[in-house]
């Protein structure tokens, strides 16, 4: 019997490793383990051993059952194993495909670049004042230092609705209506973004609508240096902080002294290109003191307080950053155009 | 204004100083620099010759065989042009001149004749054909006066010139004139000034018999003079004169025209030239022009006069519009031989107003417009007659009449040192602010550092402290003033709430698909009033009309975006691209008055359109159209994210689909409207199917309250059924939501579509609609008893009410 046994553990064990199959390995538990199997076969012969000899073989019959039963789950984790293998193989796919795209808008390239410059005031301590589209002659000109039949006028060419209201040509009157809420007292702080008008075929450097982007700050004591050490840091934030500026004088009839202020050339650092015009130096915006006249009519002492202004182009500044070249690009809202401002 | 440096030096010496210096130092001390047109050429090779024997090219028709003496030695020149002959000055390219274009000149043969140079055109030399003189057209240039043989031809023609193009800004009106040029000049680099000084025979006989001047509006005409000068030879202008004009853009005409044009240049005083013989009278009289009066302007254009242009008349007729442009009957011609010289002072405002009716701006008009120098219209006059007697062997006639006076009162303008430094933020000593201004040479006064400054006539533009300001910190140089930030005290800066609300709907729309557009707020007619919102409409807008639009397409004021977008969505569609999801924030324009006059209301609203696909994965089968859902979801989206109530109800406007439009309203008050765009005006339009929506935010953003509030994540759980029903196909699943909400509380906490289901199996006129119910208790687990007593209520009263059939 004990060799009986050993012949049987020693067939089985042969067996199993060549086993393929979940079903073949359950035959061969079967055959051998099973209730009918062939070790219970051999055990049926105990009755005809001696006492001592049973215990021996039953001994003997366990390990065999165990050795088969082990290798057996062994066998059997690995057909397991096998066949995952086989099932993430066959799950494998191609991640170069796309993914499901997550449809994402974004902000108009104005838009982004009077935020920008929005914040970066906003640190600074100014609020947005924002005021109509349309506006009254007084608030408009007037106001401003422009009295009727003034020869700056010109420059602002607007659109008039009738004799006294017109499309604001410049976001200025939000500083004059902003200066009044404040019934003289300082500090103003302000920035002022908004849509303006003027009169002008549109084309590749015209728009007749177009936006601009104002800043006013008003207090006692404030200088000239002020307005020169703030463009200089809008200047950097806007363009980078290897951009020099410099001030020339200018002529706006609402400030005094008025002055414009450029940036050296990034194409050329100032060598002179056909981007400068050879100059070196690129055209960012006007700005000046606050003109008395102007404090004056918004009520505000002008002995006691003074103040800088300063105005840009956000079409201006998008164009010279981004090399656009036609300013009704921003208007005629090509979706390939916008999108791809999108990004972060 | 252009700057001739060679013109400049007569009066400042420059040798020092390159263009290059002059031009950058301008430009940072006041007066911008267009760009610097450089020397057209500058070449000691080309030289003055003279033409000692011309002949006939043995073997060429159209060619002659000169001898020309160019003093160090005499050049054989082969030169086919046809105006060349013997005694001729001409302007000879030396073997080893190189002209522009690159064209080097060297010794050749021609038809087996030496060449050893080229006499040259002006053409060849890089003269602008517009300046050339008829004369010289078609052939080589002579010299009509005197010059020296070998001497450089360059700078006769005045092409070794250099011209500054300045932008001179609107309060710079001396800067119009080599006089003012010439002051502001040696006040940067602090140099001495040679002006001219004019000086005139004046012994000729009585002016006043041949003329008497009379001024009617003193204000647009505060001083009037005419100067009679007999027997001017009309010819061309020597060459000096000429080459001025031309550095300035100016055509050269004739001596008497020139020498006007010039003074204009050097004085920045327009003059006029009349024919004495062919006004027609012994009078002039400047007065107002009569409505419905002519005139016939020297451009040859006949112009209609308004009361109030001013004009130049022989007592009846108008001869000239003030200080804009002559007219043509008095011009001078060629055989005009007495002129009464105009020298006058004219109000800019009426100059300028003039020349803006007629769209006409002159040389003249665009000083007048910007206020003379009216203490020099004398001398400016004066320096014209000199060389009117000099350059046109002019007499002029004693005893200049005149009518009325030019008043030059300036206030003076007082400030201290200290208030300049303050302002600036500079640390300037006295000294240097009274070198400054003794530079500028203004005439001053200064005690303990107290200023007093008289501003001279030149500079009208200095009138207050603040101008002094300015001329001394761009003298000092604006480079040197520091930078500072302002020392005030700190406030917190910031976005105000509906700022701040603004930008997170900016942000909520765009991570939702859609693109941010600007459009024009100005479009036409007809566009001003279509997909006008009903709470617009009921506000019964007037139309806001510009006065001159520039376009047809541009007239109008908006009163929604929608009409403009949807140019955009065409704009992108007609270029493939067709998906489009865009959206707008912005104003629309609502007047109420029928006769404007007062602003209109400035109205913020969010309009949006979608078409095309709104989701694309091609490979997985899953392109998802924009549909009415789609932009109702982001709208609803939108809406939650605020915490607004919103409801649609179905409605009908103009331009849209009748079966697919809903009001939005808020509070049962309409607020917008959403649909898809109608079927023909998609069709007008050029669009695939198109969805929108225009939403007044402005009350949406009052209704908007913040609520940040906690709600504790319930412990017991929840209780999921379905239930479906058969109803009629008109009952509006909003309805039957909501009667579900009533009827099954305490305990449910939501209700949801999730299935619709018409058509086959289905009876007419009915649909299968299936909604998710949740039930939750916050304080136990309910029972299967108190579910089955909701979903009881709910089911009869959706039977009773709606004659709904709950399916099995």
């Amino acid at each position: 019997m004990k060799e009986r046994l050993q012949s049987l553990k020693e067939e089985a064990l042969n067996q199993i490793p060549n086993i393929e199959s979940e079903k073949a390995l359950q035959d061969l538990r079967v055959k051998y383990l099973g209730k009918k199997g062939q070790i219970t076969e051999v055990l049926k012969g105990m009755g005809k051993l001696s006492p001592e000899e049973r215990p021996v073989i039953g001994q003997l019959a366990n390990d065999v059952r165990d050795v088969i039963t082990t290798a057996i789950e062994e066998k059997a984790s690995e057909l397991d194993q096998i066949a995952l293998q086989k099932q993430l193989e066959k799950e494998a796919i191609d991640i170069t495909l796309p993914g499901r795209p997550v449809q994402l808008g974004g902000p108009h390239l104005l838009m982004k670049v009077i935020r920008d410059i929005e914040d970066l005031f906003i640190s600074m301590g100014y609020t947005v004042a924002e005021g109509p589209e349309v506006e009254t002659d007084y608030y408009n000109f007037e106001a401003l230092n422009l009295p009727k039949g003034h020869p700056a006028r010109d420059m602002q060419d607007s659109f008039y609705i009738t004799e006294d209201l017109l499309m604001r040509t410049h976001t200025s009157p939000v500083q004059a209506r902003t200066m009044l809420e404040h019934e003289g007292k300082g500090p103003v702080k302000i920035i002022c973004p908004g849509k303006v008008y003027r009169r002008d075929n549109d084309d590749a450097t015209h728009s007749h609508q177009f936006t601009q982007i104002e800043g006013l700050y008003i207090d006692e004591n404030v200088r000239m240096s002020d307005l020169k050490g703030t463009l200089n840091v809008l200047a950097k934030h806007l363009f980078g902080e290897d951009r020099d500026i410099r001030l020339r004088p200018s002529f706006f009839p609402f400030t005094e002294p008025s002055v414009e202020m450029d940036i050296s050339c990034k194409v050329c650092n100032g060598e002179g290109c056909s981007v400068c015009k050879q100059s070196g130096w690129i055209e960012i915006l006007g700005a000046g003191m606050v003109h008395p006249n102007v404090l004056e009519m918004a009520g505000f002492d002008s002995k006691k307080y003074t103040g800088f202004a300063f105005g840009m182009g956000p079409e201006r500044i998008a164009m010279l950053k981004y090399g656009i070249e036609d300013i009704r690009h921003f208007y005629t809202n090509d979706i390939r155009f916008l999108k791809q401002f999108h990004r972060a | 204004m252009n700057l001739s440096v060679n013109w400049l030096k007569q009066y400042i010496d420059l040798t020092d100083i390159t263009t290059a210096e002059l031009a950058e130092m301008i430009t940072k001390s006041g007066v911008e620099v267009e760009q610097i047109h450089p020397k057209i050429l500058d070449d000691d090779k080309i030289v003055v010759g003279y033409v000692k024997t011309c002949e006939q090219h043995p073997n060429a028709d159209k060619l002659s065989l000169c001898q020309v003496d160019v003093g160090d030695e005499v050049l054989q020149i082969v030169c086919g042009a046809p105006n060349v002959k013997e005694g001729q000055y001409v302007v000879v390219a030396k073997p080893g001149a190189k002209l522009p274009g690159n064209f080097k000149i060297k010794k050749t043969k021609l038809r087996g004749e030496a060449s050893e140079g080229m006499i040259c055109s002006l053409d060849e030399l890089g003269f602008d054909e517009k300046y050339i003189h008829d004369d010289y057209k078609d052939g080589i240039f002579y010299f009509q006066e005197e010059v020296s043989i070998g001497e450089p031809a360059c700078p006769l023609l005045n092409l070794n010139d250099e011209i500054i193009e300045l932008d001179v800004t609107a309060n710079r009106s001396d800067c119009l004139s080599y006089y003012g040029l010439a002051y502001e000049v040696a006040a940067i680099f602090n140099k001495e000034i040679n002006l001219p000084n004019p000086e005139v025979f004046i012994n000729h006989g009585h002016s006043k018999d041949y003329i008497s001047v009379k001024i009617e509006d003193e204000e647009a005409n505060p001083y009037y003079s005419a100067w009679v000068i007999k027997d001017v030879h009309i010819k061309p202008s020597p060459l000096w004169l000429q080459n001025r004009l031309i550095s300035a853009g100016i055509r050269p005409i004739n001596n008497v025209v020139d020498i006007t044009n010039y003074i204009l240049l050097e004085y920045g005083q327009p003059l006029h030239a009349f024919d004495y013989d062919r006004l027609g009278s012994k009078k002039i009289v400047t007065r107002p022009a009569k409505k419905g009066e002519t005139i016939k302007t020297l451009d040859g254009v006949e112009r209609k006069l308004a009361e109030d242009h001013l004009v130049i008349t022989n007592g009846e007729n108008a001869h000239a519009i003030a200080g804009v442009m002559g007219g043509e009957e008095s011009e001078v011609r060629d055989d005009t031989t007495t002129i009464i010289l105009e020298a006058a002072y004219f109000n800019p405002r009426t100059v300028r107003k003039t020349s803006k009716d007629h769209g006409l701006r002159s040389e003249s008009s665009a000083r007048f417009e910007k206020g003379i120098d009216m203490l020099r219209v004398k001398e400016a006059a004066t320096r014209a007659a000199q060389l009117l007697s000099e350059l046109a062997n002019g007499k002029v006639l004693g005893e200049i009449v005149e009518a009325g006076e030019t008043k030059w009162n300036p206030n003076a303008v007082t400030f201290t040192h200290n208030e300049i430094n303050q302002k600036i933020g500079t640390t300037i000593s006295v000294n240097e602010m009274k070198s400054i201004i003794e530079r500028l040479r203004f005439d001053y006064e200064e005690k303990d550092g107290q200023f007093t400054v008289m501003p001279p006539s030149r500079r009208q533009d200095i009138e207050i402290k603040e101008d002094m300001e300015e001329e001394i910190a761009r003298l000092y140089g604006y480079d040197h003033i520091p930078f500072t930030l302002p020392e005030g005290e700190f406030n917190r800066g910031g976005l105000n709430k509906n700022q701040q609300l603004v930008r997170k709907i900016h942000h909520y729309l765009q991570s939702a698909g859609l693109n941010e557009t600007i459009s024009y707020s100005l479009t036409t007619a007809e566009k001003s009033v279509a997909f006008v919102s009903p709470d617009v409409k009921q506000l019964n807008p007037k139309p806001v009309k510009l006065s001159m639009p520039m376009s047809d397409l541009h007239s109008h004021l908006r009163l929604s975006a929608i009409p403009e977008m949807l140019q955009s969505v065409q704009h992108n569609v007609a270029r493939n691209q067709h998906n489009v999801s865009i959206y707008e924030l912005g104003s629309v324009y609502i007047n109420q008055e029928e006769e404007m006059s007062s602003l209109p209301k400035e109205q913020l609203r969010l309009s949006a359109a979608m078409t095309g696909l709104v989701l694309e994965h091609p490979w997985q089968g899953e392109n998802k159209q924009v549909d009415f859902y789609t932009i109702k979801g982001i709208l609803e989206g939108l809406l939650n994210y605020l915490e607004i109530d919103i409801e649609l109800e179905q409605g009908e406007l103009d331009g849209l689909h009748p079966g697919r439009t809903a009001l939005i309203k808020l509070n049962d008050e309409a607020v917008g409207f959403i649909g898809q765009i109608h079927p023909n005006v998609q069709k007008d339009y050029d669009l695939n199917d198109t969805y929108i929506f225009d939403l007044n935010l402005e009350k949406v953003l009052n209704h908007y309250e913040q609520n940040d509030t906690y709600r504790k994540i319930p412990k017991y759980p929840a209780i999921q059924q379905d239930l479906a029903f058969v109803v009629d196909t008109k009952i509006k699943a909003k309805e039957l939501e909501k009667a579900i909400l009533k009827q099954g509380q305490p305990y449910l906490q939501s209700v949801h579509v999730f299935d619709i289901y018409e058509g086959e199996h289905m009876e007419d006129g009915k649909k299968s609609i299936a909604f998710h119910l949740l039930f939750q208790d916050e304080n136990k687990t309910l029972t299967d008893d108190e579910v089955e007593k909701a979903r009881a209520n709910i089911v009869n009263y959706l039977e009773e009410t709606y004659e709904a059939v709950l399916r099995g």
